[in-house]
């Protein structure tokens, strides 16, 4: 429908305009959703600023007294001289489990601000409402990822430029899988109320069971074995593996078959929570 | 041809507990350029019918057509054709993000619609013009006034020049002033755009004055439906209230004879009925007290409004819950709205079991 047909006055006039629901809309509608998330998170940056806060501080207080329990070789025999490769990786994920997980938050606003609403209503694909929002988590979590990695470098960590880039392409992937549960989570329960809890009754054994810390080989048997039962620890020591500069072990498969499964699986859920009629 | 067109629509939700039947088998029918309300109570089943007209919920029985679309096989084509302006007060806001400007707003809303930057870019010049916005592009949407946002969320439902506009409670929590001001706004639409407007609202007087048409819904159903005028003649006919000069129990017998008259009370030389079509009766009714001498010292003729159609539809006010809120004295009991019903909608289960739900 053109400018000038808009004013005519026949009323059952709708044009001939095609409402595609195919690959190339996905696209853009995806990137009109990111680049309004990306404007509101910079209008507003003092989210991303304080969820960085909490990392800084566990590496300018934890990370000394780390330091003295790598040279026991507890870290691992290839960490005994630099505990930033261990203790970095760890760092990152953290970031995700306390910055993209918590995403889900802003989608309950959106949805009380009725805009998910008003974009149901649009042609807009309804994956392109969590695709726009999901990217733009994985750049913030990556912004945030490169200054962490950066004030590591001036605590002392030395780590390949290829291990770094490996393990910051491991942290998006975190970023995808949680950016896409928190999402699909907040918009079932629509309640910050019962999204708070329940976040952190999950992300809170989730990082404790990851070894972001210290390394769960440390632990007894029956602890390791839960730890396996969780997700990061894998991922957490395919980085540890990719900072050191060891690109081909076993646990740098795992590391990403599990990262990768897992986003796949999460995207997919929440795919379904946000094609749901009444979402 | 029908721009909207539903029959049988209905919806039940289920929760662990029980169905709830929030709609149950609803027929409409818009023709294009219309204005038409729907009324009813909170809870009614105003806003699922609306949801479901809108692609925002799926029946769980009926069919529909809108703007050319059917509703249930080809949702995207309907949601290209129609505008939506949803409801400003409940759970959800009117559907713009206090944090975004208001010139964005109306970009990424043209842009979901795939209209053209440019003319994405004339239309929201022309909507800011058209619904006094000019000079708010650079505002964030959290700053404006409340008319001011329900004048953007209106905005937000044209910027693709829809055939038809569904309003939901458009003017509910705005000052009077603001809400005259937005009516004008909504027999604009139609005036400049030719579009068709159905709109929900619990407002009688916004009924009153802006539908060609409106549909009163109760209980999930349609109970009755028809032009303002139309409804309050039909179910409630005119109040006529005359003052005569001497023998007011004479001039009861007179006029409770005359064609029309529905119910006539005395009190002193005060005499009030229930009219049909009240001023093509009056004439008549001085002539018949003239033979007899009795002269009339005063009249009054008011129409009755929608609340007294609502009343006498479904035995309770529609301003409240409760069956006395309704201020002008007319308060027909249950069995007296039954009857009056008979001569108008044929009336369901629903209205004499108000209480039920």
């Amino acid at each position: 429908m053109t400018a000038t047909t808009s004013t005519a006055p026949d009323a059952t006039s709708t044009g001939p305009r095609q409402y595609g629901t195919g690959a190339s809309s996905f696209v853009s509608d995806t990137l009109l959703i990111f680049r309004r998330q990306l404007r509101l998170s910079l209008r507003n940056p003092a989210w991303v600023i304080i969820g960085l806060v909490q990392p800084i501080l566990y590496l300018a207080f934890f990370g000394p007294l780390l330091a003295q329990i790598a040279k026991t070789g507890a870290l691992g025999a290839h960490n005994q001289h630099d505990p930033w490769r261990f203790f970095v990786p760890g760092l990152l994920i953290q970031l995700g489990l306390f910055g993209a997980a918590f995403v889900g938050f802003t989608i309950i606003a959106d949805w009380r601000a009725g805009v998910i609403e008003r974009f149901r209503v649009t042609p807009v694909s309804r994956m392109a409402l969590l695709a726009g929002r999901v990217l733009r988590d994985v750049l913030t979590l990556t912004v945030q990822a490169t200054v962490l990695v950066v004030a590591g470098l001036a605590f002392g960590l030395r780590a390949p430029v290829v291990g770094v880039l490996i393990g910051m392409g491991l942290v998006a992937v975190v970023a995808v899988t949680l950016a896409a549960v928190s999402y699909a989570v907040g918009l079932t329960l629509k309640s910050e109320d019962a999204l708070a809890p329940l976040l952190n009754m999950v992300m809170v054994p989730l990082m404790l069971l990851s070894g972001i810390m210290l390394p769960m080989t440390l632990g007894p048997s029956w602890l390791r074995d839960v730890a396996k039962a969780t997700p990061f620890g894998y991922i957490i020591n395919a980085m540890r593996d990719a900072f050191a500069g060891r690109y081909f072990t076993t646990v740098m498969a795992e590391g990403v078959a599990v990262s990768v499964g897992l986003a796949v699986v999460c995207l997919w859920l929440a795919s379904r929570a946000f094609g749901r009629e009444n979402a | 041809m029908a721009i909207i067109e539903a029959r049988g629509l209905a919806r039940t939700f289920k929760n662990r507990k029980a169905a709830v039947e929030a709609v149950r088998g609803v027929d409409l029918t818009v023709k294009p350029g219309e204005i038409v309300g729907f009324l009813g109570p909170n809870g009614a089943g105003k806003t699922t019918t609306l949801r479901m007209l809108t692609t925002l919920l799926r029946p769980t029985a009926g069919t529909a057509t809108v703007a050319g679309c059917d509703l249930l096989r080809d949702p995207v084509g309907v949601r290209g054709r129609i505008g939506y302006v949803p409801q400003a007060i409940g759970a959800t806001a009117g559907g713009t993000d206090p944090n975004c400007l208001v010139r964005e707003e109306l970009a990424i809303q043209g842009r979901l619609y795939r209209l053209p930057a440019a003319e994405v870019a004339e239309r929201a010049r022309a909507l800011t013009e058209q619904l006094d916005l000019a000079g708010l592009e650079g505002r964030l949407c959290k700053t404006l006034s409340g008319g001011q946002r329900r004048r953007l969320d209106i905005a937000l439902g044209l910027v693709h020049s829809p055939a038809v506009v569904f309003l939901d409670e458009p003017t509910t929590g705005l000052d009077p002033q603001a809400r005259s001001n937005l009516w004008d706004h909504i027999r604009g639409l139609r005036e400049r755009l030719g579009s068709t407007v159905f709109l929900t609202t619990h407002y009688l007087e916004e009924a009153d004055a802006l539908c060609d048409r409106v549909l009163v819904i109760d209980h999930g159903k349609i109970i009755a439906e028809g032009a303002p005028e139309e409804l309050k003649r039909r179910i409630s006919g005119d109040v006529v209230t005359l003052t005569v000069s001497r023998d007011p129990a004479r001039a009861l017998v007179i006029l409770g004879s005359e064609p029309g008259v529905r119910e006539i009370t005395a009190d002193g030389r005060a005499i009030r009925m229930t009219v049909e079509h009240g001023e093509e009766a009056l004439p008549g009714m001085l002539r018949a007290l003239d033979r007899d001498g009795i002269v009339m010292e005063s009249i009054q003729l008011a129409r009755p409004t929608l609340d007294d159609v609502f009343l006498t539809l479904t035995g309770r006010s529609l301003r409240d819950d409760s069956p006395s809120a309704n201020g002008n004295g007319r308060r027909p009991g249950p069995d007296e709205a039954a009857g009056e019903l008979a001569d108008g909608e044929p009336p369901t289960a629903d209205t004499t079991t108000g209480a039920s739900q």
